[in-house]
């Protein structure tokens, strides 16, 4: 399976590279020969990624720890918010039609904030990017995190590459079928319980956990369950890089969004090559012939998640998490050159050292002020249409048909649907009064108290709908329609919330 | 590229090209993984799945069944009866309800509305229209005028057994047509015409013959519009002094109506639709802004 990818050395050494190229041409037209025709499908090359450590490594433990921290345990923090309200911290409740969030509850008509965190999400996915490539796939990606959890067990079960190749290698022994039923049986364990996290953001997580154990929750949650099992499974366990690799539209968007001033995990072929082992670049530099750093060990591709070598260039499979830089660090300072002859860095500066120039790096420039400008914008809407939104509201909607009724005594009455919003955690009484109509008398259909403003009862987090008239006898103004102003206010706090909508004549 | 006997390696990929070029741009022939085959195969087999277990051959008459005969139509259906499990309680309760009860209980008015609503628009609004608006020859239900009379019980009556329909209970009275049966001359009718738009306080023709008009009217409609042209419900006679007019209070409108007279008809409902669904209808029908008390 050949991936694009740019050739290492075309700009420095057009010559060496053009030959280099040459045999690569030769090599696959006799192998095409050989087949007489390309072949439609290919097979996967099992990887066995080697274990490492170092920073990047690091790194990725514990961002490992903190997300998967947060999704399965998340649904357990409780928050209170009064009696008779769902004290989860983080809920999405589906019947009830709210979702919980901490200190924050969003209706349904809410959901544009959902539109607000996509911006977000999409903008610092770019600025990601724009500042050091595939940060969100090397790091953060559920596809890495699981990947990584997935074969820490593997590498725990089965041995660390070198002992799990060997295995694979040798005859199907009692051993090697009970370390890889062992394997499969605890990635199915991770994979049901990934699941089983998901649906309790559904429900009270306490009492699901029970529910599920005891066999009385209801059928959807064990379906879910069932379905994220199986796609955990089959996407961490099963599939790992080829989901990078062929399902994922992000590496496309990815290559196309990049620029020269993005850092990347970069293999400095500038100082790498010609490539050597040690004793002969010892040898060649003993002579004063310069000879490159890379000794050829294969430990960047040995530790490779999808098995990429870096040293090929910007490689699409390439999912930037930073593991071949620790396992060449390992062999640098063990062969006695300095570190990081793979690094984040960038094409451009490669060339400017190969030409004597010192490397720049340009983490602010208008591309990411760009990015983080409409973040800040669109964050500070955010922040501030829920730290102002109101506890109340009311929606008006005119009667469509018809759309005014005249009485036996001349009078012009126009009726409407009123929906009173109470997102208050207590019942609460509203006064309806109208404004904008002159002589205007405001009935609701039902209310038994005829005399003095109309007062409508709104139970806690609920909303009422109500059918509203509105009578003048009074001379309208000989116009189609009249701007009317609904008010509803609180009569405890007398918190007003207005709404306009029309009043209709012949 | 014709004279090629194998496709073409791309210098950069080392990947062999399809041949086709768009604008110099050549298609690498990169392959397609293995597994993305056994997805297909996968594929094939869960439609061969599908049929076995749903309904889906055409066959000569009728079509196959499926494993488990299941059915869209028993889904809806399944639906449907757990819809109405959710609304049994207050099913019930609207039921067993009476009127009076309905409009002073809000849930049960809530409800009850909900439920005459896609009724309304199903049964009435072809005549009524949409939303009770009514028009010429068919009454608004929204305003506060009404033939019959405007309380709860004088609703669900008129609903239940129509107007001048076939059951036996149903409101009977017309409007005779004076005109061409020949009780009233052309003269009398056009006076009294006149006479009646007076009474609602509307312009008259001031070479009217008011004289005759009155006489006619105190003669011929005050028996079924009463003496003050007020109406009266038990006959379904309009009152003739207000704003509302079922057919338009214009001259020609009236004349029309006194020649031909008026015999707009309701059909009775309750050969089709349940008491609890009139009762439904009735308070809907009531609170849509001209209920009486």
């Amino acid at each position: 399976m050949e991936l694009a990818r740019t050739t290492p050395g075309s700009g420095d050494n057009p010559q060496a590279a053009g030959s280099q190229l040459h045999g690569l041409v030769q090599q696959a037209e006799a192998e095409l020969d050989l087949a007489e025709e390309q072949p439609l499908y290919v097979g996967r090359t099992k990887i066995y990624p080697q274990r490492v450590r170092g920073t990047f490594r690091r790194a990725k433990w514990i961002i490992l720890y903190i997300t998967l921290g947060i999704y399965y345990l998340l649904p357990f923090v409780r928050w209170n918010r009064g009696p008779g309200m769902p004290d989860q911290a983080v809920l999405v409740d589906l019947q009830g039609n709210r979702f919980y969030f901490f200190f924050i509850e969003i209706w349904p008509q809410e959901v544009y904030y959902l539109t607000g965190l996509l911006i977000i999400a999409a903008m610092t996915l770019f600025l990601m990017n724009a500042v050091a490539g595939r940060l969100w796939c090397g790091y953060l990606c559920p596809q890495t995190v699981w990947t990584d959890l997935f074969q820490t067990i593997e590498r725990w079960v089965e041995g660390d590459r070198r002992e799990h190749l060997q295995r694979d290698a040798g005859p199907w022994s009692v051993d090697r079928i009970a370390r890889l039923g062992i394997k499969h049986f605890l990635w199915l364990m991770v994979a049901w319980w990934t699941g089983g996290a998901w649906v309790l953001y559904f429900a009270d997580a306490p009492t699901l956990v029970k529910d599920l154990a005891t066999f009385e929750a209801p059928l959807i949650a064990y379906v879910w369950i069932g379905i994220l099992t199986l796609t955990t499974y089959a996407f961490a366990g099963l599939m790992r890089e080829q989901v990078c690799l062929y399902m994922c539209p992000w590496p496309r968007i990815q290559a196309a969004l990049t620029d020269e001033w993005a850092l990347n995990v970069t293999y400095r072929y500038d100082r790498g090559e010609p490539r050597g082992s040690v004793k002969k670049s010892a040898a060649l530099r003993a002579k004063g012939i310069p000879s490159g750093d890379c000794v050829d060990c294969l430990q960047c591709v040995h530790v490779c998640p999808t098995g990429v070598d870096i040293r090929n260039g910007p490689n699409l499979g390439c999912i930037q998490c930073g593991l071949c830089i620790d396992a060449c660090d390992a062999i640098m300072t063990r062969v006695g050159r300095p570190p990081r002859l793979i690094a984040y860095d960038t094409e451009m500066n490669i060339k400017r050292r190969t030409g004597g120039l010192a490397p720049i790096y340009r983490i602010a420039r208008w591309r990411t002020a760009l990015y983080v400008a409409v973040i800040a914008i669109v964050g500070a809407i955010m922040l501030f249409t829920l730290a102002t939104r109101r506890a109340e509201g009311v929606n008006v909607l005119h009667d469509r048909n018809p759309i005014f009724v005249r009485l036996s005594d001349g009078g012009l009455r126009n009726a409407y649907s009123v929906h009173v919003l109470n997102k208050a955690h207590e019942m609460r009484q509203f006064n309806l009064t109208v404004e904008g109509v002159p002589g205007a008398h405001v009935t609701i259909v039902g209310d038994t108290v005829t005399a003095g403003t109309p007062v409508i009862a709104v139970g806690p987090d609920q909303t009422r709908e109500l059918r509203v008239l509105v009578t003048t006898n009074a001379e309208l103004p000989p116009a189609a329609s009249l701007p009317i102003t609904f008010i509803i206010s609180d009569s405890k706090s007398g918190i007003k919330v207005r709404t306009v909508d029309h009043f209709f004549g012949p | 590229m014709a004279e090629q006997q194998h496709p073409e390696i791309d210098r950069v990929t080392g990947t062999p090209t399809t041949g086709h070029v768009w604008d110099g741009i050549r298609e690498l022939n990169t392959p397609l993984p293995r597994w993305w085959l056994w997805l297909f195969y996968a594929t094939i087999i869960w439609s061969i799945a599908y049929w076995i277990v749903y309904p889906s051959w055409p066959l000569i008459s009728g079509y196959s069944q499926g494993a488990f005969g299941w059915q869209s139509r028993n889904s809806i259906v399944n639906d449907m009866a757990g819809l109405k499990a959710v609304r049994g309680p207050m099913t019930d309760k609207l039921a067993a309800a009476s009127l009076q009860e309905i409009v002073s209980d809000p849930s049960l008015l809530e409800f009850a509305r909900a439920q005459a609503k896609p009724i309304f628009n199903e049964n009435c609004a072809p005549c009524h229209g949409s939303g009770g608006g009514g028009r010429k020859g068919f009454p608004n239900l929204n305003d506060d005028d009404w033939l019959w009379g405007g309380k709860l019980d004088d609703v669900a009556q008129t609903i239940m057994h129509g107007v001048r329909s076939a059951d036996a209970q149903s409101r009977v009275g017309g409007m005779p047509a004076f005109g061409r049966d020949g009780m009233l001359k052309r003269a009398e009718i056009e006076a009294v015409a006149q006479y009646t738009r007076s009474l609602a306080g509307l312009s008259i023709d001031p070479k009217s013959d008011i004289t005759t008009g009155k006489k006619v009217f105190a003669e011929v409609c005050a028996a079924c519009h009463g003496d003050d042209g007020k109406g009266k419900r038990d006959m379904g006679a309009p009152n003739l002094t207000d704003a509302i007019w079922l057919y338009g209070s214009d001259a020609e409108a009236i004349v029309e109506g006194l020649w031909y007279g008026r015999n707009g008809m309701m059909p009775a409902w309750s050969t089709r639709l349940d008491e609890s669904t009139i009762k439904a209808l009735a308070v809907y029908v009531h609170t849509l802004g001209g209920g009486e008390k």
